[in-house]
């Protein structure tokens, strides 16, 4: 009984989970309810998470972990759904998708990724893993009269299941090898060199590298992007990268931190061509969705540069630099879900020309952030983008850091298009006038974020360092 | 007569693997020769895991093997539910066909 206290955001989300699913069955009606309680049962879980425990224990036979690490990554899955959940109500009903599984659904892939953060397992991982993947397929194609959205379960499906087959290939020779799933045990067994070792290893990043969306594992995501619905978007751009992210972390300084010199060249690779093909390819994008679905590819690839860099303040530069993205693009896809004409959603670059004449305060905002998203100081984007290079060039990975600063110039390029377009180009019809507060709040929000960061630049490193598993 | 070890059934996981994955690349035809594929993957990883389980005399891999098919069944489910739902839309399940979306 004494290992139950700490998994009590997990005792309650799956219990929540369950009452609302019968309560939402027997009610008519019930989206407008349920999404309410959802919002109540984040906000409930954010408080049990902020004054709860906070010593760091191993329980279930050191499968489960509980430390200031996998707290910090549920905080902030919790807060990004939170504003996720916000921004995309009104969409939600628009596109008269308001079916109450929506936000249950939301809610079961939040229980699989609070799994994944604190598995400590190889089974455990992997039963997170599926647990959120499932749900994510179903969110992908929940528009199911809408053959893009189907179209984009579809794919969405096949590919992560094909990555999940070799994720669990990678999990089953790492077992074989090392005679343990845990990974502690796992850590101390890949001291003295072997072959089998590294074969798993590799199957193990690819997985990873298919769930965040790195190069070359990507060709899901612009599709995916693109054909779900934008607040399902903007769900999977925010929250299941938070959580693959720091699992990937986890993994490469937990049970692979021995054989560091072997992963690092992988992880140099991806990063590269993560950052080029997001700079690139997003150049030629006439779909807002699709374009940001190569900016996060790009964004990914800062990510998993800091992750290469194999030192304490690159794991830290990471786990800043995803907080930051998280901010950036709640308050991007927070602008996306305003841009409503004539009853209908538009969603090309071109629907965008002279917002700043009918619309000069949402053009004001949408500029800040893509500024931030583009890395300019002095915006919080800038100074993530500094510590990610500051933790490469202590490293000595030069030609990493050249490239990261090459790729950022050019992929300054496509978001100042957006820009030009907004203040340059001859106005259209205005978008209809939207008065939402949860929409604007979280604008706003954002923006404050963004521009506000320099003025205590240390402020979310100090409390990364204390989260640090160092 | 030779004696059958741990090499020949990691072979054997290999060559199903392998089939698995070439399966979803060369396949052009039809989605639910895809599942067959996924399927055939995890299948494999299972004769990976109740292999090394046995050779190791560890009791973890044979506990990760039933999970494992408790979540392809799940995973086989959902997979059928999202082609159900997008053949209603497009009235083909086609692999080629599946390309609205491209760039």
């Amino acid at each position: 009984m004494y290992e139950l206290k700490f998994i009590i955001p997990e005792i309650f989300l799956s219990i929540t989970i369950f009452t609302l699913l019968i309560f939402g069955v027997f009610k008519k009606n019930s989206f407008e309810i349920i999404y309410r309680l959802t919002i109540l049962t984040i906000f409930s879980l954010i408080l049990i998470i902020l004054t709860g425990e906070n010593q760091s224990a191993k329980i279930f036979s050191e499968s489960f972990v509980v430390d200031k690490f996998s707290l910090y990554s549920k905080f902030l899955i919790l807060v990004s759904c939170f504003f996720v959940l916000l921004i995309s109500k009104k969409y939600i009903i628009d596109i008269k998708n308001d079916k109450f599984e929506y936000p249950i659904i939301i809610l079961l892939s939040i229980l699989g990724m609070f799994i994944i953060v604190s598995s400590n397992d190889l089974i455990l991982f992997y039963l997170g893993l599926e647990l959120q993947s499932l749900a994510l397929y179903i969110l992908a194609s929940i528009d199911r009269d809408n053959i893009k959205s189907s179209e984009a379960g579809i794919k969405y499906f096949v590919l992560s299941a094909l990555s999940s087959g070799l994720l669990l290939y990678g999990c089953s020779l790492v077992y074989g090898f090392t005679g343990s799933t845990n990974f502690d045990q796992i850590a101390l067994m890949t001291v003295d060199f072997n072959t089998g070792i590294i074969f798993g290893m590799v199957f193990i990043i690819v997985g990873l590298a298919f769930k965040i969306s790195a190069v070359p594992f990507h060709m899901w995501s612009p599709d995916v992007y693109e054909g779900s619905p934008t607040s399902v978007t903007s769900f999977f751009s925010v929250v299941p990268k938070i959580a693959g992210v720091s699992i990937f972390i986890k993994f490469m300084y937990l049970p692979f931190r021995e054989i560091l010199t072997e992963w690092q060249y992988i992880l140099v690779f991806m990063s590269i061509a993560s950052m080029i093909l997001g700079a690139v390819a997003a150049i030629g994008q006439k779909n807002i969705k699709r374009l940001m679905a190569y900016s996060s590819i790009g964004h990914i690839g800062y990510a998993i540069a800091g992750i290469a860099a194999g030192s304490e303040n690159g794991f830290k530069s990471t786990m800043v630099y995803i907080s930051i993205y998280v901010v950036m693009n709640i308050g991007a896809f927070a602008c996306i879900l305003l841009m409503k004409r004539g009853n209908k959603y538009v969603e090309e670059i071109d629907e965008l020309s002279g917002l700043s004449k009918n619309h000069p305060l949402i053009s004001l905002g949408l500029l800040i952030i893509l500024f931030s998203l583009a890395g300019i100081p002095p915006l919080a984007g800038f100074f993530a983008k500094f510590y990610i290079f500051m933790a490469v060039i202590e490293s000595e990975m030069y030609t990493l850091a050249i490239i990261g600063l090459v790729t950022t110039v050019v992929s300054a390029f496509y978001y100042i298009r957006i820009i030009k377009v907004m203040y340059f180009d001859d106005a259209r019809k205005p978008f209809e006038k939207i008065i939402d507060y949860k929409i604007h709040g979280p604008i706003l929000l954002s923006c404050i974020i963004l521009t506000s960061f320099f003025l205590y630049p240390s402020f979310l490193n100090e409390i990364v360092s204390k989260v640090s598993m160092f | 007569m030779i004696e059958i070890g741990l090499g020949h059934y990691l072979t054997l996981g290999a060559i199903i693997f392998s089939l698995g994955t070439l399966g979803i690349f060369l396949n052009r035809k039809n989605v639910i020769v895809i599942l067959m594929s996924i399927e055939l993957i995890l299948l494999a990883v299972n004769i990976n895991l109740v292999s090394f389980s046995i050779y190791l005399s560890d009791i973890t891999g044979q506990i990760f093997t039933m999970l494992i098919l408790t979540v392809a069944a799940a995973e086989a489910a959902i997979g059928l539910a999202i082609i159900v739902s997008y053949y209603r839309n497009k009235g083909s399940i086609r692999v080629e066909e599946i390309d609205e979306m491209k760039g």
